[in-house]
């Protein structure tokens, strides 16, 4: 084996075994420690696949962004160092029965479906194309999108505060 | 399949992560937990646009756009399921989706 097969197996493996230590945990601030290292992980695929600029934004969106935000509601909503309650027997069961079957279908159908990979030369991911590519407004720019993501996370700004707020009771 | 790290086993490990995932937001009851699971989802999806990128079309960038808008869309979902979240703790003192009953009826 040679390195690069290494560091993609244990890539592999760390994603996947987090991810499943997340779901199956029942400490929820160790299942939220569990999804931290699940997300390095995959971060850790995209810089495997040269892609680093992805590799980044995962890194300071989700492990610095969402994973903290997701700490400090269980600090606010929960009770740490408390179980969550065990479920039913027969509830786990099933679901694991229907993941694993629907996972089983999707390989099977995966592994039998040949991809046509485009004979065209490689271009490089470099920033720089990135960026003249998502400001562009020529056939392949991604301007329109872009502005309409910027509305979107200034909408789901005020919802959020809008949502969270609490108001004085008027006497 | 061989042990050279390729499209297929990229794709084995994002149908894996998005199962992971699903079976997740079937067994927990925990609001913050089912939005974990939800992540693990949304990033399983983003595994599969960069593997396709890279070897399907390797000379155009629209797996790298689709990825960087999944990744702001699941930010600004976070933000706003957290701050329903913590409103329906404040009501309620439990953020367990069986005693989330209010709009039932």
């Amino acid at each position: 084996m040679t390195g690069n097969q290494i560091i993609f197996y244990l890539l592999a493996l760390l994603t996947l075994g987090s991810a499943v230590l997340a779901v199956s945990t029942r400490h929820i601030f160790r299942a939220a420690v569990f999804l931290l290292f699940a997300l390095m992980g995959m971060a850790g695929l995209f810089f495997w696949m040269n892609y680093a600029f992805i590799a980044a934004v995962q890194i300071v969106v989700y492990v610095g962004g969402i994973t903290v935000l997701i700490i400090f509601s269980i600090f606010l909503t929960q009770e740490t160092g408390e179980k969550l309650p065990q479920q039913l027997w027969s509830r786990r069961f099933i679901a694991a029965l229907a993941s694993f079957c629907a996972l089983a279908f999707t390989l099977t159908q995966i592994f039998q479906h040949t991809f046509n990979a485009s004979k065209q030369t490689a271009i490089e991911v470099s920033v720089q194309q990135i960026g003249l590519q998502m400001l562009g407004t020529n056939q392949y720019g991604y301007a329109l999108p872009f502005e309409l993501i910027s509305i979107l996370l200034l909408a789901a700004m005020i919802g959020c505060i809008v949502i969270a707020i609490r108001l004085k009771p008027t006497s | 399949m061989t042990l050279e790290p390729g499209l297929y086993h990229l794709l084995t490990i994002s149908t894996g992560l998005f199962f992971i995932g699903v079976y997740g937001f079937l067994t927990r009851k925990n609001l913050v937990t089912m939005l974990m699971s939800i992540e693990l989802i949304l990033n399983s999806v983003n595994l599969n646009f960069i593997a396709f990128n890279k070897y399907l079309w390797p000379h155009r960038l629209d797996g790298v756009f689709f990825t960087l808008f999944v990744i702001a869309i699941a930010a600004a979902e976070a933000a706003v399921a957290i701050a329903i979240v913590i409103n329906i703790y404040r009501n309620n003192r439990s953020i367990n989706v069986e005693q989330t009953e209010e709009m039932k009826y």
